[in-house]
């Protein structure tokens, strides 16, 4: 693994930074250290302030913990936003149309493209909710596809995340703390606005509304409650759409329709933005022991009387089992070849797969198939002898939980550190609004840096921090294209 | 040969419950096996119902009751006649392939008592199979509130259908051969006619079709099971499902009567 990709130093360093970026790294080097540490504090102050203490990938210890913000932002470029835009809205539409398909006529196992024991041996593939199919045929409303760089044009997809990706409050808080902390930054750069990101989530939800709802739908965002670990996201996606935030106790199914109660009396709920898991979304369905959840939720859902954005069963589309396969499943909905692709994933499930990887356990990554959150994983080259003799032995035991993969050379982007600035590994998380007509790729994103030098784990429980990610915009007018019969919009607007 | 069914359910609560959500899988559907000549639930309080079919293609009613709700009663009653054929059951709505019946849920794991139980996928293994699980467990009708798994009912020495049904499940998946549960009412095993829970059996995919075992009587299942609904295990098949909205205790009285006519 040679020298990896700097996003602003490029290869050259901090005194030969890649030519578009030249002005950013003359900025970096103007601001004193102390100057940009005093910025990061009194960023982090607020974030402490405002209560963002959620973890971003289900981490439920981290809640009274905010997650460490860097001053220094990660830039695109218009020219590789547009191509990272298109790859992003051809694999939203795969996956849309793939649930769409295995919850419905399963086209793509006639076809023999994946094997139906990882399909039906999934407990991901939820026989309770086949047979709907979601108002407008939208399932994965919100995607939040994760993605890893390894050069100028090199982008690889790790992780899709179809049912309730969360992380979005933090690319709009980190910017606003941004403009307000480095103005200059947007005066000398046209960085692309993300503040109408829930203005475009609220017109997603609009427009996935079931038919019947007439011009004006209700349109809620459903949290378990005060105690989940991202409640303040949740709050904060519902006071910025101006809708209300209700917990399950607040609605109630009567006659396959749903109502949210207030004080004024009952209001119908036409769309509801669930930050809830499938588990917990209705206990006559799913599990009856639990207490949370709307009882008759499914039934009015089944019925057509209400959308649920994300929609229930997508787990199967962002299965760890299923993303090896996701290259295939993009080519046979996309009848074109997949524009952003999968890193390379050995299935250990297979034996010649295994072989290799056991064979190889100290340079790949390794993963549970239904792990999250950084845990259950092995980083070959930097893990001990103890430790990859343990996942030895776990792979041997149980091949079939686990997938392997190569250590990337994670590209670095300059981050602020007590020496001074200094690369440090990043992933991105881009959000996809698919509604209706349209789909849509807001211009920005949750940056996760890894903060230990050298290490390649963003995730925010093992040390992971996040920056604000630009995108800069040519002068080019907003592009729209037509595809199908869809109107896509895609950033820069 | 014509069964009828009749089946109450009463609930009396200790305080009003201010709501009433019930999700009941409690209509059979004609199949090559059976016909379902009339078949009705009432409910003895105001409530509004919504008929649906779920993702395995049983037939549901939703039950919404607005409180205050101190009893509820609900009766179903019907006729089903049924058909004597040896072979597999046809006629079934099936939304899946028989490949999702291999899923090993939470509550069909085989440890190695459930896995002793025998050896063979096919149509005589599974007869012997639910013979071995009728010899080896003896048969108690008194219903079990909770759902156990397999693997719990099979440390125990008396089990009731559910458990019976869940542990032949579990071996059968062991062997990779698909098998889902099944519930609704019989005849069979049962001196007085009159018990306390609608009855639970299971069926597995062998010689390319369905075949209904049951091992509370040890083996093939006969002449007088009315089918009602299917599922992975005895939580997705459940006659009832509902949730309750209000405070205090919840006294439950259940009495099926299943007569040949």
């Amino acid at each position: 693994m040679g020298q990896a990709f700097d996003e602003i130093w490029g290869h050259g360093g901090p005194d030969h930074p890649r030519t578009d970026l030249a002005a950013l790294a003359r900025w970096m080097r103007g601001v004193p250290p102390h100057e940009l540490k005093r910025r990061l504090q009194s960023a982090e102050a607020t974030f402490r302030q405002l209560g963002i203490t959620f973890a971003v990938y289900g981490d439920s210890e981290a809640a009274e913990r905010i997650i460490p913000f860097d001053i220094v932002p990660r830039v695109f470029m218009a020219d590789e936003w547009a191509r990272l835009s298109q790859g992003l809205i051809q694999r939203t539409q795969a996956i849309n149309a793939f649930l769409d398909d295995i919850y419905g006529e399963r086209r793509i196992l006639k076809a023999g493209v994946l094997p139906p024991d990882l399909i039906f041996g999934n407990a991901q593939f939820r026989p309770e909710i086949a047979g709907i199919r979601p108002p407008h045929g939208v399932w994965a409303h919100i995607c939040g596809i994760d993605l890893v760089r390894t050069g100028p044009d090199e982008f690889y997809v790790l992780e899709d995340n179809a049912r309730t990706p969360s992380g979005v409050s933090y690319m709009l808080e980190n910017r606003e703390a941004m403009i307000r902390l480095c103005p200059e930054l947007f005066r000398n750069f046209r960085v692309a606005a993300v503040d109408s990101y829930p203005d475009r989530l609220l017109e997603t939800m609009r427009s996935v509304a079931p038919p019947g709802a007439g011009a004006h739908p209700t349109c809620v965002v459903l949290t378990p409650g005060h105690f989940n670990s991202a409640y303040y996201e949740h709050s904060f996606l519902a006071d910025s759409m101006g809708v209300e935030l209700v917990e399950p106790a607040d609605l109630l199914v009567d006659d396959d329709v749903v109502w949210m109660q207030t004080i004024a009396g009952r209001v119908r709920v036409d769309v509801i933005y669930r930050r809830i898991d499938d588990d917990f979304i209705d206990p006559v369905v799913f599990r009856p022991e639990s207490l949370l959840g709307v009882p008759g939720l499914i039934s009015a859902y089944r019925a057509g009387n209400v959308a649920l954005v994300n929609a229930p069963g997508n787990g199967i589309a962002d299965d760890k089992a299923i993303y090896s396969y996701m290259p295939e499943i993009v080519r046979f909905y996309a009848e074109a070849e997949p524009l952003l692709p999968n890193v390379e994933t050995w299935r250990c499930r297979e034996p010649q797969a295994l072989k290799y990887v056991l064979d190889h356990l100290d340079e790949v990554v390794v993963k549970l198939v239904d792990g999250s959150g950084g845990y259950g994983m092995l980083v070959g080259p930097t893990a001990s002898k103890q430790e990859i003799e343990d996942f030895r032995r776990a792979l041997i035991a149980e091949p079939q939980r686990y997938i392997a993969q190569p250590t990337l050379a994670l590209s670095t982007v300059p981050t602020l550190t007590e020496q001074g600035l200094a690369p440090r590994h990043v992933d991105f998380r881009p959000f996809v609004l698919t509604g209706a007509q349209t789909v849509q790729v807001v211009p920005g994103g949750l940056t996760r840096v890894a903060l230990k030098e050298g290490s390649l784990v963003v995730n925010s429980s093992q040390g992971g921090g996040t920056k604000d990610s630009f995108v800069l915009m040519d002068d080019a007018p907003v592009q729209s294209q037509t595809m199908g019969g869809m109107t896509q919009s895609q950033g820069g607007r | 040969m014509r069964l009828s069914v009749h089946h109450e359910t009463r609930y009396r609560f200790t305080e009003p419950q201010a709501r009433i959500v019930q999700l009941l899988r409690l209509f059979p559907a004609d199949t090559s096996h059976q016909t379902v000549v009339n078949w009705r639930i009432d409910v003895d309080c105001d409530a509004r119902l919504r008929d649906s079919i779920d993702g395995y293609g049983n037939i549901t009613r939703m039950l919404y009751a607005e409180g205050p709700v101190e009893t509820l009663l609900l009766t179903v009653s019907g006729e089903a006649l049924l058909t004597e054929d040896d072979g597999p059951i046809k006629g079934t709505d099936e939304p899946f392939p028989p490949e999702l019946f291999r899923r090993v849920t939470s509550l069909t794991r085989a440890d190695a008592v459930i896995e002793g139980l025998g050896q063979g996928d096919d149509l005589p293994a599974m007869t012997a199979l639910a013979a071995a699980i009728h010899a080896r467990w003896s048969l108690d009708r008194r219903p079990t509130p909770t759902i156990r798994t397999a693997i719990e009912a099979a440390g125990d020495e008396r089990l009731g259908p559910r458990d019976m049904a869940q542990i032949f499940i579990a071996a059968a998946r062991a062997r990779g051969v698909p098998a889902r549960y099944v519930s609704g009412y019989s005849l069979s095993g049962d001196d007085e006619r009159r018990t306390a829970a609608p009855h639970a059996w299971a069926e597995a995919y062998v010689a390319g079709g369905w075949y209904a075992f049951d091992p509370a009587i040890g083996g093939r299942s006969g002449l007088d099971h009315v089918r009602v609904a299917v599922a992975l295990d005895a939580a997705g098949a459940a006659p009832i499902a509902g949730v309750r909205m209000g405070a205090g205790e919840e006294e439950l009285d259940v009495d099926v009567r299943v007569e040949g006519a």
